[in-house]
């Protein structure tokens, strides 16, 4: 395999996020083929700051797949053409010499630009706000084996708490629909005896504030299960239905 | 009550609306297809005449039919607020777009195969159900379905509808039970299967009938055509 490929980047520019925006292609020769796609967006940075450009703003933090910062749809999938990954964790040996990578900031009303390639998600902060918790007193931490959870739930939520909020399903889902991260933070506190008390009030509050952020409505068309970098299933969509059928029957 | 109903305001309770009436008119086009079938008892359409005055005259099915009007209506009204609403969900939308890497066509264009089928369904009401229920025709109900598919075009046009309802339930039955949360790993496939079985079923089977009525096969045409009741 080639060591160093040529790129053309075709790169979303938005000032603000009243900007109407549009694309800039950038040359990128020589680009290594083991560096990261970040590493990459630092290389095309450094040169559009020694040339007194504005450098292109974009999303990363831990850069090693678990802080769900990093957010580009890159040539039309969310984090990349590579299954179960971030794009900090995409490397450029999976792009060919001489290719156009087109990159986008993700795209839904409820994640508005703020600038270039960062989005607001505050719409999930919202949602977590709204019911991604439990409610304990404090006071000294219970023994660790004091509750007993079955291993197969304990698995289960905790397939659902790898959920990292990185907004891939939205970006992903025609609908930009957030079902799927809104899905694993309630099935990750269904399934465990720690959720229980707030289960029923948990799950109507945080679809409620899931629709008021203006996220779409899922038509389980699967896009999301597909590209989430932590291939979470879509089961726990349907859990959640389960729970909230659940609750709206029984409330009041 | 109204309490109650509020759950179906939400983004989740409008697709259990969707799921809960898609799956009810599943349900009757299986009593659809059933009904069809008697027409191919060879017996001059006797059979299916009775069956659809049976129908008729019945009181629950009266009522069961004033259900599944109702059924049809609110699942195009849901339909079409889900997709106006998810529309707005993305104002902006990606210049670059592989869609196909992670979902099927036909899943995300269901409101595009509903509107086809609502057309197609306007076009079959206005053959067989108007003239027959509204109007009060005096022939028989065997007899225009079998010189209906005489016309290539209709028959063409018959076929083409149900082939798109096919595809449209093969993602539609395996959504509704997702959405009703009837889902896990272990039923997953088994669910996927049942719904293509079944989407299969009804496809095959419906279009059979214009297919079968065009040709004359085995004179199942000429066997309604030529008698007189
Ligand atoms: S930067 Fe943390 S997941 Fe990519």
């Amino acid at each position: 395999m080639a060591e160093s490929i040529n790129l053309k980047l075709k790169i979303w520019r938005q000032r603000n996020t009243k900007d109407s925006g549009h694309f800039e292609t950038y040359d990128m020769p020589g680009v290594s083929t083991h560096m990261s796609f970040l590493e990459m967006m630092d290389v095309l940075n450094d040169r559009l700051i020694r040339d007194g450009k504005d450098p292109v703003a974009f999303d990363h933090d831990c850069r090693e797949g678990i802080c769900g910062m990093c957010s580009m749809y890159i040539n039309g999938r969310a984090h990349g053409p590579l299954k179960g990954t971030t794009t900090c964790q995409l490397h450029m040996r999976h792009f060919s010499d001489g290719e156009t990578i087109t990159i986008e900031p993700w795209r839904a009303s409820a994640f508005p630009v703020i600038k270039d390639l960062v989005v607001n998600r505050s719409a999930f902060d919202k949602i977590i706000a709204a019911g991604g918790y439990i409610s304990v007193n404090t006071g000294n931490a219970p023994d660790a084996n004091s509750l007993p959870v079955e291993k197969v739930k304990a698995d289960e939520a905790f397939d659902a708490a790898a959920c990292i909020g990185c907004g891939a399903c939205v970006a992903t889902c025609k609908n930009a629909s957030g079902m799927l991260f809104l899905s694993a933070k309630v099935s990750h506190l269904a399934l465990l005896p720690q959720g229980e008390p707030e289960r029923k009030e948990r799950v109507m509050r945080m679809i409620d504030a899931h629709d008021e952020a203006g996220l779409g409505s899922c038509t389980n068309t699967g896009a999301c299960e597909a590209e989430c970098p932590k291939e979470i299933s879509i089961s726990h969509i349907a859990r959640l239905n389960r729970e909230y059928l659940r609750a709206g029957m029984s409330q009041e | 009550m109204i309490a109650s109903l509020r759950m179906f305001y939400s983004s989740v309770g409008r697709k259990l609306v969707m799921a809960m009436t898609g799956l009810f008119l599943c349900f009757f086009l299986l009593e659809h297809l059933y009904g069809n079938l008697l027409l191919y008892k060879m017996d001059g359409g006797k059979a299916f005449n009775e069956y659809g005055e049976f129908l008729v005259g019945n009181i629950i099915i009266r009522t069961v039919e004033f259900a599944l009007f109702g059924g049809i209506i609110l699942h195009i009204i849901d339909g079409l607020y889900l997709t106006y609403s998810n529309k707005k969900a993305r104002p902006v939308r990606y210049a670059v777009n592989q869609q196909s890497k992670n979902s099927t066509w036909f899943s995300r264009n269901m409101g595009l195969t509903g509107s086809v089928i609502f057309i197609f369904l306007v076009v079959h009401l206005r053959t067989f159900f108007v003239p027959h229920r509204i109007l009060g025709a005096e022939s028989s109900m065997a007899h225009d379905v079998a010189s209906a598919f005489q016309s290539g075009m209709y028959a063409s046009l018959y076929v083409a509808a149900m082939l798109l309802l096919g595809a449209h339930l093969n993602h539609g039955f395996q959504s509704a039970f997702q959405t009703l949360g009837w889902n896990n790993h272990k039923y997953a496939s088994a669910i996927k299967t049942a719904g293509t079985l079944y989407a299969l079923l009804i496809a095959l089977g419906f279009s059979s009938f214009p297919i079968f009525f065009h040709f004359d096969i085995m004179g199942v045409a000429s066997n309604i055509l030529h008698t007189t009741l």
